[in-house]
């Protein structure tokens, strides 16, 4: 089994972190951390990664479990390297969320929920993403994918499956500063 | 009227960054607030606005800001909500990305007027990449003497911070966000003691919207008198909204508030009128949260008066024949929309958020769900309706915090104005099938 173990980059980020709350009330970095975790763990929050970041936090695991599984951005589960986050609510239900989803699970051949053979991507439909104006919409990683039509959302899943990377939350053009 | 304060400088290329920003007038309010006023000047001007929090409570602000306890040695904080959730509203979303060092800026003003020398802007975890604008914002403040120790050369300081969420509609109830700044689930606290008394770490506390704070600018610039010149009544200022749905023209608008409903959907300054010459059929006025009002309701209320996009004219009625502004998330829906099929979206939606505390909520809005479910799968029965209408009536009012209302008050409302539909459903369920809810896909694939 993989080292669990922060890069130096990101242990120095964490130790930063930890430091940006009153003395004492350093567990406030936990959701923060998280995020940091699973970008560099595969994209989700095994029972090994959550204790070593206990471990690291000095607070106890149920602290990590309990957070970690409160909060629908942290999986759980291994995820494909591009999870497919589709708003299904309100706005972009009325203007044909479910029509990008029945797409993608064809042609994805998938469920929601779901990652495909290659490991290459999960679905999954998602609460309000506040994007209701540029309806129906997308999220990969950082990016949100708007004004969507099925050509688009074609190309897109084209050009994912050709840059073959993970992509996460943190991973954005400009250095970390957290 | 119509003169813009949040979004004046929106068209001007480069705002994001500080430079440009500093050339167009901003971070004056800093320089007015903490070299000419006193705290409490800065808070009898906010007073004076007469601005009501604009995410989705409509509190007054000034008097928010004026129950914050302060007593010597313990530390005050202001934290920004920042955890834009509520379905159909992305206008914080809009002013972050857009004009990012206006909040800044606000949390600055706001922050020296309540004595805080930490404060937070909480942002939802979706908006990750918006929290790496607001960074970048608050580094450049930082660098040119807006933010750290002895702002101005006063004797202020402030530090500030973005705190990231991860998922959670119910960080956007204040208590719950203060839990998850504090790096636990997102569970409400009991009230009281209130946050102003007891918040983050126990300390006093304010908790105000993006909108709100960006408002504080403005209020401090030209004066609190001025700002309350805007408006109508007890709705002063402008307010952004978030409008989307079946109309031409989505998109984030700052009106004065009490423009004419009707201008807003039909006029071409804003939604421009019901997409692909559909006819209009309801509108949810204030996010998802607020009850569902169908044309003739929300163009003019029961008296028959126009109705107005304020406070109170959206609320006139009472919830019998009116409803709330909320966080302004204006969806617009046309002649083909099932309202049934909506309310069981939206029901889904608030059983996925449930934070599981309180048992009305946690189980009666998975009932919810079920029962609307059963009616889209043709297995209704009349009573069903009336079963609706019990639960919901045994969640609203009976929770720690107000999602159990506002999961509540959908279901009511639509049970309220468009209960034939239900019946038509339950009677005669192969009409199911025929309702176009949602764009069929050549009108997608063209969009």
């Amino acid at each position: 089994m993989k080292d669990i173990r922060f890069s130096e980059e990101s242990m120095a980020l964490v130790q930063r972190m930890m430091k940006r709350y009153p003395e004492g009330k350093h567990k406030s970095a936990l959701i923060p951390i998280l995020h940091i975790a699973q970008a560099e763990f595969d994209g989700w929050l095994s029972p090994e990664v959550m204790n070593y970041v206990a471990s690291v936090m000095n607070i106890q695991s149920i602290e990590v479990y309990e957070v970690a599984s409160f909060y629908s951005m942290f999986n759980l589960k291994p995820v494909g390297k591009c999870l497919i986050e589709v708003c299904r609510t309100s706005s972009c239900w009325l203007l044909g969320a479910e029509d990008v989803i029945r797409h993608l699970e064809k042609k994805l051949n998938i469920k929601v929920g779901e990652t495909s053979s290659d490991g290459m991507f999960t679905l999954k439909s998602v609460e309000c993403l506040g994007s209701c104006g540029t309806a129906p919409m997308l999220q990969v990683g950082a990016d949100y994918y708007e004004n969507l039509n099925l050509e688009k959302v074609d190309a897109l899943v084209s050009r994912l499956k050709s840059e073959g990377k993970r992509k996460t939350y943190t991973d954005l053009p400009e250095p970390r500063t957290l | 009227m119509g003169k813009k304060l949040l979004l004046k400088d929106d068209h001007i290329a480069g705002i994001q960054s500080y430079d440009v920003y500093r050339k167009n007038g901003g971070y004056a309010s800093v320089e007015k607030a903490v070299k000419t006023m006193t705290t409490e000047a800065v808070v009898e001007e906010v007073k004076k606005s007469g601005l009501r929090g604009r995410g989705g409570a409509g509190f007054p602000t000034g008097m928010k800001w004026s129950f914050l306890a302060k007593p010597p040695g313990i530390a005050r904080y202001l934290v920004c909500n920042a955890d834009e959730s509520e379905p159909g509203t992305f206008k914080d979303r809009y002013l972050m990305e857009r004009i990012p060092h206006l909040l800044i800026e606000g949390m600055i003003t706001s922050s020296y007027a309540l004595g805080a020398n930490t404060s937070y802007i909480y942002i939802r975890g979706e908006y990750y990449y918006v929290a790496r604008i607001l960074e970048k914002a608050i580094d450049e403040a930082y660098a040119n003497g807006w933010l750290g120790k002895n702002i101005l050369g006063s004797e202020y300081s402030l530090d500030l911070y973005v705190q990231i969420g991860a998922g959670a509609y119910i960080c956007g109830e204040e208590t719950a966000l203060l839990e998850s700044l504090e790096g636990k689930r997102g569970n409400p606290r009991i009230k009281p003691p209130f946050p102003a008394v007891a918040g983050l770490y126990g300390c006093p506390t304010v908790v105000n919207n993006v909108e709100t704070i960006a408002a504080v600018v403005p209020i401090v610039n030209d004066g609190g008198d001025e700002y309350a010149k805007i408006g109508i009544g007890k709705s002063t200022g402008t307010k952004l909204i978030s409008a989307s749905g079946h109309i031409n023209k989505p998109g984030v608008y700052e009106i004065d508030l009490g423009v004419p409903v009707e201008e807003f959907i039909f006029s071409d300054k804003y939604c421009g009128g019901i997409r692909g010459g559909k006819k209009f059929k309801a509108v949810v006025a204030g996010g998802s949260s607020v009850p569902i009002l169908p044309a003739d309701l929300i163009l003019k209320t029961a008296k028959g008066e126009p109705r107005l996009m304020s406070y109170e004219s959206l609320a006139d009625g009472g919830f019998a024949t009116g409803t709330m502004l909320g966080s302004g998330g204006f969806i617009v829906m046309d002649e083909d929309t099932s309202i049934v099929k909506n309310l069981w979206n939206f029901t889904r939606f608030y059983h996925h958020e449930s934070c599981g505390q309180c048992s009305p909520c946690r189980e009666g809005t998975g009932w919810m769900e079920k029962i609307l479910h059963r009616i889209l799968d043709g297995h209704g029965t009349m009573s069903d309706i009336d079963l609706l209408w019990d639960i919901q009536g045994k969640i609203e009012g009976k929770t720690i915090c107000p999602l159990g209302d506002a999961a509540a008050w959908p279901v009511a409302a639509a049970i309220r104005h468009f209960r034939s539909e239900f019946e038509e459903y339950i009677k005669n369920p192969k009409s199911i099938k025929d309702v176009k809810h949602y764009y069929r896909l050549n009108n997608l694939q063209s969009a």
